[in-house]
């Protein structure tokens, strides 16, 4: 257990500083660290699959293409734009809201009957797999729907339009 | 816009769209490893340097010496025209004049008491080989060897005169 | 958990780790020799016999060398690259099965670090993170070569990373197993997945060198273009850490293709063998045999290098995208179609 909040006061730790560093690189770095504290979470849940699918989508795939934009536009505290302080409270107030309605919602819900303890297997891929494709079959078609739209828009976005081309 | 030739004698090369092997990239790959994998059998070109040496051309001209005569005398009079023809002006020297009882050290009556020829600055060129009017110099030595400090290329008489004949004799029959 | 089996495992650990850095350190040697064989030379032949001391040499060198860090840089995360580098490079190895079990003092002991069940993608999870070495000091550099060389890294390992994917997919059809332990153990004798899955082991192959970076896909470094890349403002032994990486992940990517396609540590008429040695010998040999199976890889990996050009950064990315990840899909479909036959039959 203590390693589980050794790891937990990480992840907050990690995540705070997301949002507290000035230079952008480093903020997506600490992400990365984030995502790898989330890992050992599902590694302590003994969910192996999700965990490396954590590793090898967020912190191998989606944080490699973050840090390259970031990389490419190069950034730096001198670029940073200056917020007005208008700006700053209505962010405030968007947080706030997003917390009470995070915080509402979970108190809404009750804890669900299924605890999955550290010795059960349903992380495993095998069972993982069976649920997913068995009683989940068309929300993981939807959103894989989801994802195909968004390649598609995606390319036509980044296509370019054939009069500027000719011209 | 298609250059045209002004020779006439213009080859356009004629290139064909890959076909389907071509394009597979891989029989070609295959065919440069065969090459390269017939390579490791083949006779090594090395030369161990320090251990065995390449045999020089006829012409070859690497470190100076200076010569002496069948007596074993020093040639050089310290005329100075290989100083005057170097390019480079890597060649200087002082002159002395020859004392009584130095006849069998020196040639003639003037000599050089000091012959230096900093190798940094030579260029090899083989004109003060040409220069010299007595053939006390020429490059018929080795190649110059590395060194870690820029006064150790400065080479004076120690290093540049040949051995004495007798010196030379006394070392052969040391080594027999 | 009892002592003998911390004390099982942390050997195991040990020789492992001292392994892989003797590999890589000699991988630096083979490839010079490798080299020099192919252009009809002779090698590194000073540094004791056939060269051998020639890696010590070198690492004394990067050790005693001026380590550099230039004003604009920086600072933690120009130290932070290399290490992360070598870190990553060094994780691939705990899942791999160097041979089968073997009984030592009574017990049987498994060759194999820790066999987790999701092994592949793990393999697969640490060979992505690799690119963030590479990124992060191009970028700390503050070099403009440096951040194209990163830049370049980035794409290509996200690029072959989607291929490689999905050319495992068409193996773990076949096997049916994500883990390491079980999908070596299936290709007992001579069923290697090789020759069920010739297709899926080109794409593997090309996908490793990518991954690695070596040549013909060693754009992020690419000394013609970029005069280093990532490793531009590298010395000393930051810049050693960056190539031993490189040495690692070759050493790994190895292991891998022996494992998933060659069979590890099985070879034909290991029954006979195993019988004849008993259970402690007979394996040593299966970890023999995986041993030749990778420095054969190694050696393959330095042929290729010394043979073939480097690729432009399109035709790298075409290859990649139009021909690898079409043909991947293809190995896919194929392989189910015909184990969904097979099985009804």
């Amino acid at each position: 257990m203590s390693l589980f909040y050794l790891v937990a006061f990480l992840s907050i730790l990690f995540s705070l500083l997301v949002i507290f560093t000035k230079n952008p690189v480093h903020s997506v770095l600490y992400l990365i660290a984030t995502f790898f504290t989330f890992t050992i979470h599902y590694i302590l849940l003994n969910a192996q699959f999700l965990a490396v699918v954590n590793f090898i989508v967020y912190m191998g795939a989606i944080m490699v293409l973050f840090l390259f934009v970031l990389m490419l536009m190069n950034l730096n505290k001198d670029t940073e734009p200056v917020k007005s302080n208008l700006i700053k409270i209505i962010g405030v107030i968007a947080g706030g809201a997003l917390l009470v309605t995070l915080v509402g919602a979970s108190k809404a819900l009750q804890t669900s009957a299924v605890s999955a303890g550290p010795n059960s297997e349903i992380g495993l891929v095998e069972n993982l797999g069976k649920v997913l494709f068995n009683e989940f079959l068309l929300p993981f078609e939807l959103s894989s729907l989801l994802l195909l739209s968004a390649l598609v828009g995606a390319i036509l976005l980044a296509r370019k339009d054939k009069k500027t081309q000719n011209g | 816009m298609i250059m045209e030739s002004l020779s006439g004698r213009k080859k356009v090369l004629e290139q064909k769209p890959m076909n389907f092997w071509e394009r597979m990239y891989l029989p070609a790959i295959f065919k440069g490893m065969a090459i390269t994998f017939m390579h490791m059998f083949k006779k090594k070109e090395t030369i161990h340097y320090p251990e065995q040496e390449r045999e020089f051309s006829e012409n070859w001209r690497g470190m100076h010496s200076l010569k002496r005569d069948e007596q074993g005398r020093e040639r050089c009079t310290a005329c100075g025209l290989c100083a005057l023809s170097c390019p480079a002006e890597a060649i200087t020297m002082i002159a002395a004049e020859r004392e009584k009882g130095e006849e069998h050290l020196y040639r003639e009556e003037k000599y050089a008491a000091v012959y230096e020829i900093n190798m940094l600055r030579c260029i090899f060129c083989g004109l003060c080989e040409e220069a010299c009017p007595k053939e006390a110099i020429y490059l018929d030595g080795p190649i110059v060897p590395a060194d870690y400090l820029r006064k150790d290329f400065i080479y004076g008489k120690d290093k540049l005169v040949e051995m004495p004949i007798t010196e030379l004799e006394a070392l052969k029959g040391a080594t027999v | 958990m009892e002592t003998a089996f911390l004390i099982e495992k942390t050997a195991l650990v040990l020789v492992l780790f001292i392994l892989t850095l003797t590999i890589a350190a000699y991988s630096t040697w083979a490839e010079r020799k490798v080299a020099a064989w192919l252009q009809d030379r002779v090698g590194p032949n000073r540094a004791g016999i056939f060269g051998l001391l020639q890696p010590l040499a070198d690492g004394g060198k990067m050790f005693f060398k001026e380590e550099i860090i230039p004003s604009g840089a920086n600072k933690y995360l120009f130290v932070a690259g290399p290490s992360l580098a070598l870190l990553v490079s060094f994780l691939g190895s705990a899942v791999l099965p160097f041979g089968d079990t073997i009984e030592i003092f009574g017990r049987t002991v498994p060759l194999q670090v820790t066999d987790i069940n999701v092994g592949v993608l793990y393999i697969f999870g640490v060979v992505s993170l690799g690119v963030y070495g590479i990124m992060i000091g191009g970028w700390a550099s503050n070099n403009k070569y440096s951040l194209m060389g990163a830049i370049r890294g980035a794409s290509q390992n996200i690029s072959y990373e989607i291929a490689m994917g999905l050319s495992i997919i068409a193996l773990l059809l076949v096997t049916n197993s994500l883990s390491f332990k079980e999908i070596a153990a299936q290709q007992h004798g001579w069923h290697w997945n090789v020759l069920v899955q010739p297709l899926g082991f080109l794409i593997f192959l090309v996908c490793a060198f990518a991954e690695t970076n070596r040549v013909p896909f060693d754009l992020p470094e690419c000394e013609t273009e970029l005069i280093g890349g990532y490793q531009t403002e590298y010395s000393a032994f930051k810049m050693g850490a960056y190539m031993f990486a490189e040495y690692i992940n070759m050493f790994v990517s190895s292991a891998v293709m022996a494992v998933l396609y060659f069979g590890g540590y099985n070879y034909p008429g290991m029954d006979a063998v195993n019988a004849m040695l008993g259970p402690t010998w007979g394996p040593l040999v299966g970890v023999a045999v995986m041993f030749i199976k990778i420095i054969a890889f190694i050696f393959f990996f330095m042929w290729v290098r010394w043979t073939v050009p480097r690729f432009r950064y399109d035709q790298l990315m075409d290859l990649g995208w139009k021909v690898l990840i079409p043909l991947a899909i293809a190995n896919i479909v194929i392989t189910a179609i015909v184990i969904t036959v097979v099985d009804k039959l």
